[in-house]
């Protein structure tokens, strides 16, 4: 843990310690209220109960995600669970989400941004309406699956990891989806195909390009 | 949940399974997947309400020749069909009770000979979804006899004298590890699943969780009961939504079995599981990593001691083993104590599962004893180099280990002897690669995953790697020179020495294995300025002379 405190329960740590909602708020400069009345109760020796902030807006999604983290209490080991929640839900990770995640797990924005930057999964930046991801582990790499993202790339005028300019295509690389055996391996839309040719790879992409 | 419960429920299993003539399975591993398995399954329900047959249709996990896929068995015969699509579905429901579809009938009596299914012996055969098909081959007994027959004690003593190595690729002795955290001191410990299975180029911690998810949560129990933790993580990739979806399915009914959960078989024994998704980490694959991991912070490895069986999650002693060392638990228990010790090498027993890819005539998931001559796994269970082409090397270990070159195949696959052959074992990744495959250009692909994956951590391995890439780039785009080369060796040295985790600490082995045996290719490069394999581009490409 750290410098952090280690809550005398630590399976479900984050319903206590309520102090730590400190430090989010002197980061947040605009929640000077809060820190006020908190002043007040550790003064007074009254600890208030924690009280999730509201969610961001009326999208039905945000409960899901704050359906996760109720799930476990608001303890602050679900921070990579509700990312995923969220990126499931909304596509990737945003500012306000990642605030908001931060600000009800009562975990530093920067310990939540840097969490969310450091595992490539997180993806803070809008995927394309279509998303088609070559696989680069060891087997595929072996059988040419770089010629593939470079004939990709050279089709849709992007490189790997960016998103055509309509917001249509994005194109992406994974290190190894597991059907090695299968290899060179693309995903079209998360559908595993195998033994993928630079023929078949571009034609597909074609047949979005029309839609 | 008693023994002869659990043995009701096979006992009603089998009656009802008594009811069909014939079982046809069909894999829906990913592989087979990815050619419309699920299509073909659905074309074979049709086809058999159509016919009016008493047959049980199936879906399974792996059957292991994935190059061959789908792939459909029909029992009892064992009629193994290869490249079937919907389109047969029809020929081999119409087939049942006659003679076998030639054109579709697979012989890999050769790929199979070999091998010896332990890990896998259920893939392939039971519903993964099915808790009572799992029940059915003997499924949760080890458990309900250790906790109502053995003491702890006794449980870490079988499974030190079963001789069983972690299969996580490090090969800790798993008996030695489960003491380690019994003894340590601590009302609340945690047995961690490691499913990250990090390593490109490998999937067998994938079928195994997709394909008997009970296997592994029945060893977890054991190993929980064994050093007194009551609570459990599966640590698995967020890559592999199949495999979280099927061990969710199987947490929920091993619950309701009460398999999982309070007073485990009515003993006071209790224990449960809890899933917890990866990111997209390599170095999460590293113990202190991934307990970081789950505790939801950055994968930052720690330096070690304090190691996690004494200090771990949320600083409690945990025992964390992979999903294949798991997987091995149960059947230990199951058979009588010498067993497993009599299959393997001296110090390396028991089989090992393998991902053979590459330039291979059959790719797939293979077991086999360890022991076994590298030559037997490529020449015959794998078919062989395809036509046309020449073996080069294999790759084992993923990026922490390194390239064995054609001459040293009759190498008997164990812990001990890959490691002196500068390669390690690794989770299983075994990569065949061809003349077609440049060595250079391979250990650039390993070093520029270790640079992209590293932590950031700790230096030698943050700078360490990316000078490596750096090198090794030049010398693939033909401007290396000499000097680079000594350099390229004097870092890898640093680097290995001086990492933190075992990341950096092996990163290295796949250039001072390729520079080892394949150190011709990497002077070609450097002096002729000429790629041997026709990979690399190389800027002043300059003709050589006969």
């Amino acid at each position: 843990m750290g410098r952090y405190p280690t809550p005398s329960d630590p399976y479900h740590g984050g319903k206590k310690a309520p102090a730590r909602t400190t430090s989010i708020d002197k980061e947040q400069g605009a929640e000077a209220p809060s820190l006020c009345i908190l002043t007040v109760c550790i003064r007074e020796g009254t600890v208030p109960a924690f009280t999730p902030p509201p969610l961001p807006s009326d999208d039905k999604r945000w409960k899901i995600v704050n359906g996760t983290m109720r799930k476990s209490g608001f303890a602050r080991y679900a921070l990579i669970e509700t990312l995923h929640t969220v990126q499931s839900s909304f596509g990737y990770l945003d500012d306000d989400s990642i605030r908001f995640v931060a600000r009800s797990l009562r975990i530093p924005l920067s310990q939540a941004y840097g969490v969310a930057t450091f595992y490539h999964y997180f993806s803070l930046k809008p995927p394309g309406k279509h998303t088609m991801t070559v696989c680069l582990g060891t087997a595929c790499y072996i059988k040419g699956s770089d010629k593939l993202v470079a004939a990709a790339a050279k089709r849709l005028g992007i490189p790997q990891g960016q998103t055509t300019k309509d917001g249509n295509i994005s194109l992406m690389t994974a290190r190894c989806v597991g059907a090695c055996s299968r290899a060179p391996v693309a995903l079209f839309d998360g559908e595993v195909a195998g033994e993928m040719s630079a023929e078949q790879m571009l034609e597909r992409l074609e047949r979005w390009a029309v839609e | 949940m008693t023994i002869e419960e659990l043995e009701q429920i096979a006992k009603s299993v089998s009656q009802e399974n008594e009811k069909f003539d014939f079982e046809v399975n069909v894999c829906m591993d990913l592989a087979c997947l990815s050619q419309h398995a699920d299509q073909l399954k659905d074309a074979l329900s049709t086809a058999i309400a159509a016919s009016g047959k008493k047959v049980l249709l199936r879906k399974t996990g792996c059957m292991g020749p994935c190059s061959s896929g789908p792939l459909v068995r029909v029992d009892p015969q064992q009629t193994l069909y290869h490249h079937v699509d919907a389109g047969h579905a029809e020929a081999i429901v119409s087939s049942l009770g006659g003679e076998p579809v030639p054109d579709l009938q697979c012989d890999l009596n050769e790929h199979f000979d070999l091998q010896m299914r332990i890990v896998l012996e259920n893939a392939g055969h039971i519903d993964p979804e099915k808790i009572d098909d799992y029940i059915a081959r003997d499924g949760y007994q080890a458990l309900l006899t250790v906790l109502t027959e053995m003491m702890p004690n006794g449980v870490i003593h079988r499974i030190a004298e079963s001789g069983l190595r972690g299969r996580g690729g490090g090969g800790y002795p798993t008996g030695l590890k489960w003491s380690m955290v019994a003894k340590a001191s601590g009302d609340l410990k945690y047995v961690v699943c490691n499913g990250d299975e990090g390593d490109p180029g490998a999937f067998m911690d994938r079928s195994v969780m997709e394909g008997d998810p009970h296997r592994v949560i029945e060893g977890m129990a054991i190993a929980a009961y064994a050093v007194g933790a009551s609570k459990g993580f599966i640590y698995v990739r967020a890559e592999y939504p199949t495999a979280v979806s099927r061990l969710t399915t199987a947490l929920r009914e091993a619950r309701r079995r009460g398999l999982l959960g309070n007073n485990i078989g009515n003993t006071p024994f209790s224990f449960d599981v809890e899933i917890r998704l990866g990111a997209g980490a390599f170095v999460c694959g590293e113990e202190t990593a991934l307990i970081a991991s789950i505790e939801g912070r950055r994968g930052n490895p720690k330096p070690r001691p304090p190691y996690p069986a004494v200090s771990g999650l949320w600083g409690k002693p945990t025992l964390i083993n992979n999903v294949e060392t798991f997987a091995n638990i149960a059947p230990i228990f199951r058979k009588e104590s010498k067993w497993f010790a009599h299959m393997g090498s001296e110090r390396s027993k028991g089989t090992k599962v393998f991902a053979l890819t590459g330039k291979i005539t059959h790719t797939g998931l293979v077991e086999v004893p360890l022991g076994i001559k590298l030559y037997q796994i490529i020449e015959n269970i794998g078919g062989g180099v395809p036509e046309g082409h020449t073996f080069k090397a294999v790759q084992t270990g993923g990026p922490s280990g390194g390239c064995i070159p054609a001459n040293m195949l009759g190498l008997g696959v164990s812990y001990d002897a890959l490691m002196a052959a500068g390669s390690i074992m690794g989770s299983g990744g075994m990569i065949v690669m061809d003349d077609t495959s440049c060595m250079v250009n391979v250990a650039r692909f390993f070093i520029e995953f270790c640079m992209t994956e590293s932590c950031g951590k700790c230096i030698p391995c943050r700078a360490g790697t990316a000078q490596m890439y750096t090198l090794l780039t030049r010398i693939c785009n033909g401007s290396g020179t000499m000097e680079d080369l000594e350099l390229l060796e004097g870092l890898c040295s640093t680097v290995k020495e001086a990492s933190l985790c075992g990341l950096g600490q092996t990163a290295p082995n796949p250039v001072l294995s390729t520079l080892k045996y394949f150190r011709n290719e990497y002077i070609e490069h450097i002096v002729h300025k000429r790629c041997p394999a026709g990979v690399c581009n190389l800027e002043a490409p300059v003709e050589v002379q006969a």
